[in-house]
């Protein structure tokens, strides 16, 4: 069995009175594909912005590649391998698309931030044709992709991709679906976060279900998907 | 619309890009040009109304390292700005140096206070910054008002030199030589942090954006911002460093004054502030048209000068008179 990348130990935030996330632990091991799904609310964003350094956590913590990443700010996190993608696409809007990729070159620093490289990042994502464009001219799968190409630039060896194809079509959600399938084959362990279940289900090796700030179930995606307390978060009694 | 049904464009290549050296060069070229004009129009009104106009060159390019650049919208500019003027004061008077060295100075004080500012509210966005750095503005007068040795509020005369350095006739020449040097190098170091191959520009344009994403690419962004501010208040405070010697006296009330607030942040607004040439361009027009207006009608208008340009330019052209090309280039 591969090494685990990413350890959460007892995971808590909290926002005032209110409890967003409450002793969550999880492990992903190398090269996995993780769907972490769960109603609105139920932390899978927080979950995300604690690992990722946006948030800090109030309890618990979390170990990536065997050191723990208390005390690392979002930047230093995504230097090490760890990289995220938006629910809602954020491009750097004042820059071309290839700038954009340019900036995690520039500042991953194990990379050389040279034009064929971010070419490459580019072509990966099928946006060569649009390394010009500014991200205004792009539809919303276009900006999808390059929101992961940004991610991919910074060569991570884990990759939180939240809600990569809400809002897209049947085919959209296809065309993301294979890169993210794309991106694992070369190596990268990936945390899918998502609504689109037929994505989910398609794309997840294992399962696992935030419901309320606490993790319910944990497993093979059929066997989770068919529990009687996941079937209640998502359909009610 | 998928992309499906969209062909392809051709890649671009990119456009031929001037080197850092090269444009280092053709701002020496540039400044050697300005200064040899100068000197043959040899008039001293010649001289102060470049100096005017150079000084706001300055301070508008310093200020859209960290407005522009980063978008962090300073609204303290006079500080810095009489920072450096306070520091010839201090400086001239406590160690008896001529202007370079208390430019160098202005420099350092300039960049220090940036660096301290920085650090105590760049958590603040927006508003909040910007209401910050006009409270910086506000603590800093009240010092100088209070602090006697540099004249208090009655202010401080500064004798010029009587030598002037060859090849020089005059010393308002010497100055306005001195303020062409700082612009150009003001117009580099503009440049050459935007076009900078380490990605220093273009972090700050990331950060300017989107913070949060910045950090998701990696990009340090309290760092970037700490050294913007730095920059950005040490070349602040070198432009307010030869303004006790341009009129011989200085006073706290028109040293902090609301003009050059105002003016550091509508001169790089009215040119535009995503390029170092946006500055220029507009430290070149409005500063020549409040100029011109303070000979021909009186100094009393030029703020008003600044209020209906800035107010036509939001309007009508946001990106600035830079935004204008670039769209007629489309």
């Amino acid at each position: 069995m591969s090494e685990v990348v990413l350890r959460a130990d007892g995971v808590g935030k909290r926002f005032g009175g209110f409890t967003a996330l409450s002793g969550v632990n999880l492990e992903v091991r190398a090269g996995e594909r993780l769907g972490l799904i769960g109603p609105n609310g139920s932390g899978k964003s927080t979950f995300t912005n604690c690992l990722a350094g946006a948030f800090p956590s109030h309890d618990g913590g979390f170990t990536f590649k065997g050191q723990k990443l208390a005390g690392l700010k979002s930047h230093e996190r995504a230097r090490r391998g760890l990289a995220r993608t938006f629910q809602l696409p954020r491009p750097f809007r004042g820059l071309s698309v290839i700038e954009n990729i340019r900036v995690p070159l520039a500042y991953a620093g194990r990379h050389e931030a040279t034009e064929e490289r971010a070419m490459e990042c580019l072509e990966s994502v099928e946006l060569a044709g649009k390394a010009q464009r500014m991200p205004k001219e792009l539809t919303q799968v276009e900006l999808r992709r390059l929101e992961l190409a940004r991610a991919t630039a910074l060569k991570p060896e884990l990759l939180i991709a939240d809600e990569a194809m809400a809002g897209l079509s049947h085919a959209e959600v296809d065309q993301i679906l294979a890169l993210l399938f794309r991106l694992n084959a070369g190596g990268t362990t990936i945390i899918m976060i998502e609504h689109v279940m037929r994505a989910v289900t398609e794309f997840s090796q294992r399962l696992a279900v935030l419901v309320a700030g606490k993790k319910v179930a944990d497993g093979d995606p059929k066997t989770v998907l068919s529990m009687p307390e996941v079937e209640e978060a998502y359909l009610g009694r | 619309m998928s992309d499906a049904t969209l062909p392809a464009m051709p890649v671009l290549p990119a456009p031929r890009r001037m080197g850092h050296a090269a444009f280092w060069l053709a701002c020496a070229v540039a400044a050697l040009a300005v200064i040899a004009v100068l000197r043959g129009i040899g008039s001293e009104y010649a001289y102060f109304a470049a100096t005017f106009v150079l000084q706001y060159v300055v301070l508008a390019t310093a200020w859209n390292i960290l407005g522009g650049y980063a978008g962090y919208v300073n609204f303290g500019a006079a500080a810095f700005f009489a920072a450096g003027a306070y520091t010839t004061v201090a400086i001239g008077k406590a160690l008896g140096l001529s202007l370079l060295p208390c430019i160098a100075f202005a420099a350092l004080v300039g960049g220090a206070l940036g660096l301290g500012t920085g650090l105590l509210t760049l958590r603040l966005r927006g508003a909040y910054f910007a209401i910050a750095t006009l409270c910086l503005s506000v603590v800093l007068q009240t010092l100088v008002v209070n602090w006697s040795y540099v004249g208090g509020s009655r202010g401080a005369y500064v004798i010029r030199p009587r030598d002037v350095p060859w090849p020089f006739d005059t010393y308002g020449g010497y100055l306005c030589a001195v303020v062409v040097v700082l612009a150009a190098a003001a117009i580099a170091i503009a440049r050459t942090i935007e076009k900078s191959r380490l990605g220093l520009g273009l972090g700050l344009a990331a950060l300017r954006d989107d913070e949060q994403a910045a950090e998701a690419a990696g990009v340090p962004t309290l760092r970037l911002k700490l050294i913007a501010t730095t920059i950005s208040g040490a070349m602040m405070a070198v432009a307010g460093a030869p303004l006790p010697l341009l009129g011989s006296y200085v006073e706290p009330n028109s040293a902090f004054g609301l003009a050059y607030a105002v003016n550091a942040i509508a001169m790089p607004l009215i040119g535009g502030t995503a390029s170092w040439a946006g500055p220029l361009i507009g430290a070149v027009v409005l500063a020549s048209l409040q100029q011109a207006a303070t000979v021909t009608i009186s100094s009393a208008a030029n703020l008003l000068i600044v209020g209906v340009v800035l107010v036509v330019f939001v309007c009508a052209a946001p990106h600035g008179i830079l935004g204008l090309f670039k769209k007629g280039a489309r």
